[in-house]
């Protein structure tokens, strides 16, 4: 079975500095893999190098058959990427925002409708503009935002971050529905609990490494899989980008 | 590319609609810089009839540059570049949009301060069809280089000061050409008005050919 990401040894730099310094990373279809590590350990790195948002300069990088060191543009139109910000225009309303990424890329009416029903956006909320939504509501939006473009491999940094308890169950059902439905979700993650429960897989990050490489495991409903590697080294460097956004 | 440029231009136009930008701000700030000249050149009415032309573009210009930054930071804030190079959208739609919707701004600009240089400076307005044409030309060329500069300095610490700094210069021939072609529609000088219109109609051509092409690499790099 062909992997949806298979990184072996993968460098990344973020000007010159290496974010990623021989990562090793496998993922499955269908599976649910949590990345796990301190902060500046390089997980929303990794996660930007799969969505093809940063260059690859040395190892193997495939994602959904894209070699990211050939071409990476490739594969954007075939990732979903739930970073810190929202990627939400203020000025336009939660209805107006989630049409537009859907149509931007590609999604069918019927699936911008559904995206915006199931995450309980197609009420009072959807003509409010998105600068009076709260932080969990703009979290919302930009999960129907990804939703709609129905991706195969969904990218979510901390997706659980902002969120009431209600949100975060709402977050993890639509994890479990998007593998059931053959997505593959890599996640980055500090609520270990939630996170680890949601997981098939587990991968360590310290310092742009993984100093467990995972093996790959094809058995997605397999939850015991879970490989703990090392912790990050006492004072390892923190990637500008990382920084910048506060958390990793 | 034409569904994703009507798709962006469509988004860019409603965002102004509802931040008010353009009517609150820009157009006030290119009335007001009309009004300064007027006091300016006042004492002297035959310095203003002749400037006319000259200082209608000027003022174009400067809120042109204000309505570039504003097109340019919408893609900026929240996380929206990140997602926009994750989409689906061909980036010679994302820039033929946008130039779409700076130049719409713009025309509803020219508008106005045609009214404006007709009240303040008593301009009689003649030659509309070499008037119309001019302005539509220099419109699309100053959206179309005004929004390649723009991507190109996106993401720079002092993008709001270097644009102006990088934009103005190149747009020179264009202010210089639709003066011209003014001055020859309004009768003020014997110049072939459709000669400079046609050397801005090619501006407007190369920058919109090179911006679809440089588009993708700069939504790249910025």
């Amino acid at each position: 079975m062909e992997l949806v990401v298979h990184f072996r040894a993968a460098v990344a730099l973020l000007g010159r500095f290496p974010a990623l310094a021989g990562v090793d990373l496998d993922v499955a279809p269908g599976q649910v893999v949590l990345l796990r590590g301190p902060n500046g350990a390089g997980k929303t790195t990794v996660l930007r190098a799969c969505a093809g948002l940063v260059p690859v300069v040395a190892g193997d990088a495939v994602v959904l058959g894209c070699d990211l060191r050939r071409d990476r543009r490739r594969v954007r139109s075939r990732v979903g990427l739930l970073g810190h910000s929202t990627g939400l225009y203020d000025d336009l309303t939660v209805g107006e925002n989630v049409r537009f990424w859907g149509r931007a890329g590609r999604a069918r009416t019927e699936d911008i409708d559904a995206a915006l029903a199931l995450l309980g956006l197609d009420g009072r909320l959807r003509d409010v503009p998105a600068r009076q939504l709260s932080a969990g509501q703009r979290r919302r939006t930009s999960f129907a935002c990804l939703l709609a473009r129905r991706p195969e491999l969904w990218l979510l940094d901390e997706p659980h971050a902002g969120l009431d308890r209600e949100a975060r169950d709402q977050v993890d059902a639509l994890v479990r529905q998007a593998t059931s439905q053959g997505a593959t979700v890599l996640f980055a993650s500090h609520e270990l609990d939630r996170a680890e429960a949601l997981a098939d897989h587990t991968v360590e990050l310290a310092g742009g490494t993984t100093p467990t490489a995972p093996a790959p495991d094809t058995t997605s409903s397999d939850r015991s899989g879970s490989e703990r590697g090392t912790t990050a080294p006492a004072g390892a460097p923190v990637p500008e980008e990382e920084a910048a956004a506060g958390v990793a | 590319m034409w569904r994703d440029a009507a798709l962006v231009a469509q988004r860019d136009l409603r965002i102004e609609l509802r931040s008010r930008v353009a009517t609150n701000q820009v157009a006030p700030f290119a009335v007001l810089v009309l009004v300064l000249f007027a006091f300016a050149l006042d004492p002297d009415r035959g310095v203003l009839d002749r400037a006319t032309p000259g200082l209608y573009w000027i003022a174009v210009l400067l809120a042109a540059l204000l309505a570039v930054t504003r097109s340019t930071s919408l893609d900026e804030a929240g996380g929206t570049r990140d997602a926009l190079r994750l989409s689906a959208l061909e980036p010679a739609g994302i820039f033929l949009g946008k130039v779409v919707a700076v130049a719409g701004q713009l025309l509803a600009l020219e508008l106005l301060l045609a009214l404006g240089v007709a009240v303040l400076y008593d301009a009689e307005l003649s030659g509309f069809g070499l008037l119309a044409t001019t302005c539509a030309a220099a419109t699309v060329a100053v959206a179309a280089s005004g929004v390649l500069y723009g991507a190109l300095v996106a993401g720079l610490r002092a993008r709001d000061t270097l644009l102006p700094l990088l934009l103005l210069p190149v747009l020179a021939p264009v202010l210089i050409a639709a003066t011209r072609a003014f001055e020859a529609a309004l009768g003020t000088s014997a110049t072939d008005g459709w000669a400079w219109c046609g050397l801005i109609a090619g501006f407007a051509v190369v920058y919109l050919v090179v911006g679809s092409s440089a588009y993708g690499a700069l939504l790249e790099d910025s």
